[in-house]
């Protein structure tokens, strides 16, 4: 394991710019989070890293040596790609071994078969290791996938939205397992989600990309408590951010464009009048679409709740967020 | 492509089965035809109307063997009784075995430049076809255009050049000069079929191998080769099959040395009377090394033939 620093990446695909300056640093044995729309520049960023594309500028680091010209073998990465792709003309246990078998490794046999059982094990695929890789289904391709980068012991792991087609319950699992690899064996990962459980609970530190460029990079309660844009703050919080025009609200300050309110933000019972135009029971909580002042907001209630869509419920914003007209965050 | 989803009906299997195996007997009447009058004595092989049943005779295969004299019944006495089985057949006709005929060796030839041109042709196809399908090639489509239009042209109607250039390089009636002219005509052929295949295996499967710490060349043969192995066996056929039958060229080019079998089975029937069971022998054999090889690459080829349609 490693740290691994990106330093100042440009990629260019023809005249579009896919990657725009980027510099972050992963420490070692820590779990960093791409999180950023589709088009944002994440598998770019991995890909950087792991050598199968090269920067049109800036250069990457691992363990504190330039990766200029080295090939993805050289850098001693492990990937999980985002098209899981396994090799289909091999079993699910010769797709696990084959990492372990190359010129790189050349691990002895029975050390290849320990692992392969502790991995899939682990991933709870073993009654599945005799198929034909092409015989699973996309949840069990996809850990077999996870499977061939976790035999490994390389400098870094790179994994892109590895638990997308999982249930929920698989999800949870390999969550907890993933961030115990990296906790109790010190591993560092550069890891590429749109779930934001997966981001809250897993990473040490979260990097935010917005068209190609690095916006805000802190750990996730950081990047939660003290976003430092409209579009960070939109990246985390189920049901998301509820962006309005300052004004609607007392007490905004003078420059203010915007007003940020998550649903911890807004206090219900007190201020103004809002209707409630529907209510979402979830299970575990409530979400209550209200009209205020003929815009549009959602928020969260106890699970319980008598309230009907027709009702009127007050609400008054409790220590919001206020953007520029930039959607810049104001102090 | 579409696939119906439901089964075929009972009666739409009979109907496909007849309809097959009808064709399958329609194409193969020749070939019974020849495997059997292989084994005809010359007479039964003329008589009219054909012998359906008739006695079975090496004879054939002795005489496209063997060259035979015919000898004086003092010599035939002097040589005492006939030894082996070819000896009694050749002998019952007041004919001794002069030595061993030329079959072998052109039937050898054949091998040698129908293989040969078959394996080069698929190596340095699929190193092409690889080549342009991977990397970024200048003028890509223009090149892979101008590779199959050297194919619009029958090959033949640049004999005469050909001929004059083989003279002058000391390629005429020369091993190397056949594998190399037979290469150099399939390899467009080579080129397209494989470059389609390769196109069809995504690069991620490579790019994986790059990861698992393996070279560009290892995640070639470990990961693109066996994908593609189907594509690559039914090219190799159509090679073999072209290099193996083709005449013209062999006619021209080839005589004493590198003569292969097919201009030299004709040239049979002239060797005392019309042989038609020697003429039938050789074709026979030739016919089996191009059916095994097509047995042998079988598996690969079913899939291969329906270029990639199917995917895997
Ligand atoms: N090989 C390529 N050729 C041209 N453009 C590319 C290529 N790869 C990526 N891009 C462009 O670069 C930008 C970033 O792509 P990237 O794949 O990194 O996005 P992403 O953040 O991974 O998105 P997603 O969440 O959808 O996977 C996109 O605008 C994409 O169109
Ligand atoms: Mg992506």
């Amino acid at each position: 394991m490693a740290e691994v620093r990106l330093d100042g990446l440009t990629k260019k695909f023809n005249d579009s710019v896919a990657l725009n300056n980027v510099s972050i640093t992963v420490p070692d044995g820590s779990f960093v989070v791409l999180l950023g729309p589709t088009g944002a520049g994440k598998t770019t960023t991995l890909r950087m890293v792991s050598g199968l594309d090269t920067p049109d500028e800036g250069d990457v680091f691992i363990g504190g040596l330039s990766m200029k010209g080295l090939t993805p073998a050289q850098r001693n990465v492990a990937m999980v790609f985002q098209q899981y792709s396994l090799y289909p003309h091999l079993t699910v246990r010769d797709n696990l071994a084959f990492p372990l078998k190359s010129p790189l490794l050349k691990t002895p046999a029975d050390e290849i078969r320990r692992k392969i059982s502790e991995v899939a094990e682990i991933l709870q695929i073993s009654h599945k290791l005799d198929n034909k890789a092409t015989a699973l289904s996309g949840g069990e391709m996809q850990r077999v996938s996870i499977g061939r980068a976790l035999v490994r012991n390389p400098a870094i792991y790179l994994m892109d939205e590895p638990l997308s087609s999982l249930d929920a319950k698989l999800r949870s699992d390999l969550r907890v397992e993933l961030k115990n690899i990296q906790a109790n064996l010190g591993a560092t990962f550069l890891y590429v989600t749109h779930d934001q459980i997966e981001a809250m609970t897993m990473a040490t530190h979260v990097g935010v990309l917005d068209e190609g460029k690095l916006v805000q990079f802190g750990t996730p309660r950081e990047i939660y408590e003290n976003p430092i844009s409209i579009y960070s703050a939109s990246r985390l919080g189920q049901p998301r951010i509820n962006v309005l025009p300052a004004h609607l609200f007392d007490g905004a300050p003078e420059n203010a464009h915007s007003i940020g309110l998550r649903p911890e933000q807004i206090e219900q019972g007190k201020g103004e009048d809002s209707l409630v135009t529907r209510v979402e029971h979830l299970g575990d909580q409530t979400r209550l679409h209200l009209s205020f002042k003929d815009h549009d907001l959602i928020t969260v209630t106890d699970a319980h709740t008598r309230l009907q869509s027709g009702d009127i419920i007050k609400i008054q914003p409790e220590k919001p967020f206020y953007f520029d007209a930039d959607g810049a965050r104001l102090a | 492509m579409s696939y119906s989803v439901t089964d075929p009906s009972l009666r739409q299997k009979w109907g496909a089965g007849i309809l097959v195996i009808t064709y399958a007997l329609i194409t193969l009447l020749p070939l019974v035809w020849i495997v059997a009058t292989g084994f005809k004595s010359p007479a039964d092989s003329i008589a009219y109307p054909p012998k359906i049943v008739f006695q079975p005779s090496l004879e054939g295969y002795v005489n496209l063997f063997t060259t035979q004299t015919r000898a004086s019944e003092e010599t035939l006495k002097a040589l005492g009784e006939p030894t082996t089985w070819y000896d009694k057949i050749v002998r019952a006709k007041n004919m001794m075995i002069a030595g061993p005929s030329r079959f072998p060796e052109r039937f050898f030839n054949s091998v040698i430049i129908g293989f040969g041109s078959t394996f080069f042709a698929i190596v340095l196809g699929t190193a092409a076809a690889y080549a342009f399908s991977r990397f970024r090639v200048p003028l890509k489509d223009d090149l892979l255009f101008f590779i199959l239009s050297t194919r619009m042209m029958p090959p033949i109607a640049v004999a005469i050049p050909i001929f004059l250039m083989f003279r002058h390089l000391g390629l005429s009636d020369t091993h190397a000069g056949m594998i190399l002219l037979y290469t150099a005509v399939n390899l467009s052929l080579s080129v397209w079929l494989i470059n389609g295949f390769i196109d069809e295996i995504p690069i991620e499967y490579e790019e994986a191998a790059l990861i698992d710490g393996y070279t560009r060349f290892q995640a070639f043969y470990k990961v693109v080769l066996p994908q593609a192995a189907t594509g690559i066996a039914s090219t190799a056929i159509f090679c073999l099959i072209f290099a193996w039958n083709e005449y013209a060229f062999a006619v021209l080019l080839t005589s004493g040395n590198a003569q292969t079998a097919p201009p030299f089975i004709p040239t049979i029937i002239g060797v005392g009377g019309q042989d038609w069971p020697a003429v039938a022998a050789g074709a026979t054999l030739f016919l089996l090394p191009v059916m095994i090889f097509t047995i042998l690459l079988r598996k690969h080829l079913l899939r291969g033939i329906t270029f990639g349609a199917v995917r895997k």
